[in-house]
């Protein structure tokens, strides 16, 4: 009784002094709140099958921006590990074997593609790395539609089984696992890994010559964000019942570059935040459906010309600023730093 | 069989080769990785389409107002778009994406995404070892040897040429010489533009005018500019007829090739840069600190 009440009391002082200082802290605890509380509210079929789209694709941006924000290996061909998670729990599922199964197995069939792609791709630095990469989900692209017995040819693989028959529950398995992988990868950023992974990104040379192996940390990044990735597009695979391959088009690949970097690049919570406001956005754009993309266009370069950092790192740095001597964020209102009390003026 | 091949691939490789020498020139001046740049030519073969077939224009005046309509088009997205984010290259590279997409869904709400065709400049055809070969086809290869003849006339023996050449060397020195870095760049990207134009306009006969037709060229204008090395107009050149060629083959020797054609020539383009990671005539940049 006495360790609930201590493990109470130290929950309810970091929420006070730690969480509810920031604006953006609060807007994360909000946002991890209501994700998971509005399906008890609202029961409309068409606004939650929207919000599962979103948590899928969100899991798929944040992916992107662990190995192509972080170490700064752009991917263009992000798609690839989406597709292959997709194709592969698609083709387990049409084996037998269930979802439970099919999802991680294809993630983890999509790591081996990350491993495959990475391989070559570490000795290929920058532009080169970035255009080179776009190629290899157009080259699974031709094997799926070369091999229609496998794979389903133009028409995909369909039929799969449901996540659940009930709707919520479908709602909150995808939901969980969305909350569960980006704060894992948020972590994984957060860690003594992703501070490696943004001096890569920064300068290489530097990094190997403090005696870090970043061949293997670069490998990581490919593994990780292809094991995300993979479950993003199992996910997707058994959320739509159908694996096909508009999972590998380029447009897909762009889209995740869209989101991430509309949200800010090497953040994590900029993608996921990207992707949720983006992808109801499109929706809302469904009332006028032939200037949809346009709209969607126009908004992604009105942002950049004004913001080209990406819209909530913006937004975050008008209503926080760092300490000039401690570099601990304030809310822009404060006149001293809550932590070392120094002037913010 | 073997001609087919021969005249396939010459075309395939030389439409090629004019897309990725205008991406890789203003690559090269600017280090802008223009992903619009097959998106301009989609939006070439359209004004092709319509002053051809709405309009009634001779094919000639076509092509002349086509190309001057799409650099325009690229000086003003240069201007207004590109520009204020040159810094920050992942907004540069978002911002050509979208613009494609843009370029995209506005080419469908005006002409619908229905499968457009353009009459030949030149109809008929001859017969060349048992071969048709359309005399559109031939007009389209002999073109872009002469605007790649001219594009190196220009480049070597130009003022302007002289100083797109400095600007791609080194942009600072160029800029401390007294050339105008933005201009030169901003130049740069009209001719990288308007060589995306002629492609189009040229090519626009002899293939299906839809919005979505820049996604194929894309992929291999970028395996070729990669391949060949990036900035190098003579190794995108060589990239261009190899990769062309590899399609061409493809095509006509597996079956279910036409499938195969982007995965066997992408394939072959990997393969290469796990050897060269620069590309055939790359040359390694010291790495940038």
């Amino acid at each position: 009784m006495n360790l609930l009440r201590y493990y109470l009391r130290k929950v309810f002082t970091v929420l006070r002094n730690e969480v509810l200082v920031l604006p953006s802290r609060i807007v994360v605890l909000l946002f991890f709140l209501s994700m998971l509380l509005i399906p008890l509210v609202v029961d409309d079929p068409y606004f939650i099958r929207i919000l599962v789209l979103t948590s899928i694709f969100a899991i798929f941006a944040a992916s992107w921006d662990l190995l192509s924000g972080f170490t700064g290996q752009i991917n263009f061909g992000h798609a690839l590990f989406f597709g292959v998670g997709a194709y592969g729990s698609a083709i387990m599922n049409q084996h037998g074997l269930p979802h439970w199964a099919t999802i991680p197995l294809g993630a983890l069939v999509a790591v081996a593609a990350g491993l495959v792609v990475g391989v070559p791709c570490l000795r290929l630095r920058g532009t080169y790395l970035a255009l080179t990469t776009l190629a290899f989900p157009i080259i699974l692209l031709g094997i799926v539609f070369a091999f229609p017995g496998l794979t389903g040819g133009e028409l995909g693989i369909s039929g799969l089984t449901r996540l659940s028959t009930s709707r919520t529950v479908t709602y909150y398995i995808v939901v969980v696992i969305m909350l569960l992988s980006c704060a894992a990868m948020w972590k994984i950023t957060d860690s003594k890994i992703g501070i490696i992974f943004h001096a890569i990104r920064e300068d290489e040379l530097a990094v190997k010559a403090a005696g870090i192996n970043t061949t293997l940390y670069k490998l990581l990044a490919f593994c990780l964000s292809g094991f995300f990735a993979g479950i993003a597009g199992g996910l997707y695979a058994h959320f739509m019942r159908i694996a096909g391959p508009s999972t590998l088009e380029v447009q897909m690949s762009f889209q995740v570059v869209i989101y991430s970097v509309f949200g800010g690049i090497a953040t994590i919570w900029g993608p996921v935040g990207a992707v949720f406001i983006l992808v109801p956005l499109m929706e809302f754009f469904r009332l006028w459906p032939e200037f949809r993309t346009l709209m969607f266009a126009f908004v992604v370069i009105l942002i950049l010309l004004y913001m080209p950092g990406g819209l909530l790192p913006w937004i975050r740095n008008k209503v926080e600023e760092e300490c000039p001597r401690c570099k601990i964020r304030n809310l822009v209102t404060r006149r001293v730093c809550r932590v070392c009390a120094a002037d913010m003026r | 069989m073997i001609f087919d091949i021969v005249i396939t691939s010459l075309i395939k490789g030389s439409t090629y080769a004019m897309l990725a020498i205008g991406f890789s020139l203003i690559f090269g001046v600017a280090r802008i990785v223009n992903i619009a740049h097959t998106a301009f030519y989609m939006v070439a073969a359209y004004c092709i389409f319509y002053t051809t077939t709405q309009l009634g224009f001779n094919p000639i005046l076509a092509i002349f107002v086509a190309v001057i309509l799409v650099s325009l088009l690229g000086l003003i997205t240069f201007k207004l778009l590109i520009a204020p984010i040159r810094e920050h290259e992942a907004a540069v590279l978002i911002a050509t994406i979208a613009l494609a997409i843009a370029l995209q869904e506005v080419m469908m709400i005006l002409f619908t995404g229905d499968y457009r065709s353009v009459p030949p400049l030149v109809p008929g055809f001859a017969t060349i070892m048992g071969v048709k070969v359309f005399y559109q086809q031939l007009l389209t290869f002999v073109s872009v040897l002469v605007v790649l003849g001219l594009m190196y006339l220009f480049l070597q023996y130009t003022r302007l040429g002289l100083a797109i050449r400095a600007t791609a060397q080194d942009r600072e020195v160029a800029n401390l010489m007294g050339m105008n870095e933005s201009q030169v760049a901003m130049l740069a990207m009209g001719i990288s533009v308007g060589l995306a134009g002629v492609t189009g306009a040229v090519l626009a006969p002899l293939s299906i005018v839809e919005p979505h037709m820049w996604n194929h060229p894309l992929a291999m204008m970028l395996a070729v500019v990669v391949l060949g090395g990036l900035g190098s107009i003579k190794g995108s050149l060589y990239a261009a007829f190899i990769l062309g060629t590899a399609e061409a083959l493809v095509v006509f020797m597996i079956p279910a090739g036409a499938y195969l054609k982007g995965a066997v020539a992408l394939s072959i383009m990997v393969f290469v840069l796990l050897v060269r990671p620069a590309g055939l005539f790359g040359v390694q940049f010291e790495e940038e600190r």
